[in-house]
C-alpha cells in the first residue's frame, strides 16, 4: 500500500525534499516508517531529539497502523508562537 | 478567527474581531521578532508550519478556551516566512466580560501554541542559522 510522507523543518531539510511517497506492506505501522526513513537518510531519526509523528493531521504512537492514503507528518520539536 | 498565512499581520483588525459590546476586558498579544537569542544578534527569522493540522490545533484551542472560560472568545493569527526584528509573527487576541479571563485565556492560548503546535522557527546570525528545538543537530544527513 501506499503513504504519503511529510517531512518539515529540519527533517525537510536533512532529506532534502517535503513530500516522499513509500510503498509499505499491509501490516505496516508508524515504527516502519521510521525505520524506512532512517534506512534512507541515513539515521534521519536518531539525532537525539524527540520527533513527534501525526496520521492525517491527528498525533499518534509507533504502534499505530498505518492505512492506504494516509498522511504521515514527521514533526520535529515546535517552536509554536514567538516568545 | 484562526489565521495561518504569510500576510503582515495587523493586530487591531485581529482584535476587532473579538470585540463585541459584552466584552469588557480585551487583551492582544504580540509575538514578535526578538534582535537576540542565547547572546546571538539574531538577524532575521523564518516561520514554517503544517498548515492544515496547525490550523484543525489552533481552532481546537480556542474552543478550549470557550470551554474553560463563560463567555470569552479569541482570535489567533500566525505569519509565516520570513520576518525582520521587530516584526509580528503571532496575534491573540482575547475578549471576555471581565479582564481576569482575558488575561488568562491569552495566556493559555500562548502556552498552549508553544506546547504542539506544528509551527517551526529558524533563527538567522551572523554566520549561520537553526531550526529551534534543532540546536546542535547537524543540518544535513550527510554531515
Amino acid at each position: 500500500m501506499k503513504a504519503r510522507i511529510k517531512l518539515f523543518a529540519a527533517l525537510r531539510e536533512r532529506a532534502g525534499e517535503s513530500e516522499i511517497e513509500l510503498d509499505l506492506p499491509e501490516t505496516a505501522t508508524v515504527a516502519h516508517v521510521v525505520r524506512e526513513l532512517d534506512r534512507r537518510y541515513g539515521g534521519m531519526m536518531q539525532g537525539g531529539v524527540p520527533i513527534m509523528i501525526a496520521v492525517n493531521t491527528e498525533y499518534v504512537t509507533g504502534d499505530h497502523p498505518i492505512q492506504e492514503g494516509d498522511e504521515i507528518a514527521f514533526i520535529p520539536p515546535v517552536s509554536g508562537g514567538a516568545l | 478567527m484562526i489565521r495561518i498565512s504569510r500576510d503582515v499581520l495587523d493586530p487591531d483588525e485581529i482584535t476587532s474581531t473579538v470585540r463585541a459590546p459584552d466584552k469588557g476586558g480585551v487583551v492582544t498579544f504580540l509575538g514578535t521578532v526578538r534582535d537576540h537569542t542565547g547572546g546571538k544578534r539574531v538577524l532575521y527569522l523564518e516561520y514554517e508550519a503544517y498548515e492544515e493540522m496547525a490550523e484543525k490545533m489552533l481552532t481546537r484551542i480556542a474552543g478550549e478556551v470557550t470551554e474553560r472560560w463563560d463567555d470569552t472568545v479569541v482570535s489567533i493569527a500566525h505569519r509565516l516566512g520570513r520576518m525582520d526584528v521587530g516584526e509580528i509573527s503571532l496575534v491573540v487576541a482575547a475578549a471576555s466580560p471581565h479582564r481576569a479571563e482575558a488575561f488568562s485565556a491569552s495566556q493559555y492560548v500562548v502556552n498552549r501554541i508553544k506546547e504542539n503546535v506544528p509551527i517551526w522557527k529558524k533563527e538567522a546570525f551572523e554566520g549561520g542559522e537553526v531550526w529551534v528545538g534543532m540546536e546542535g543537530q547537524p543540518s544535513t544527513a550527510s554531515n
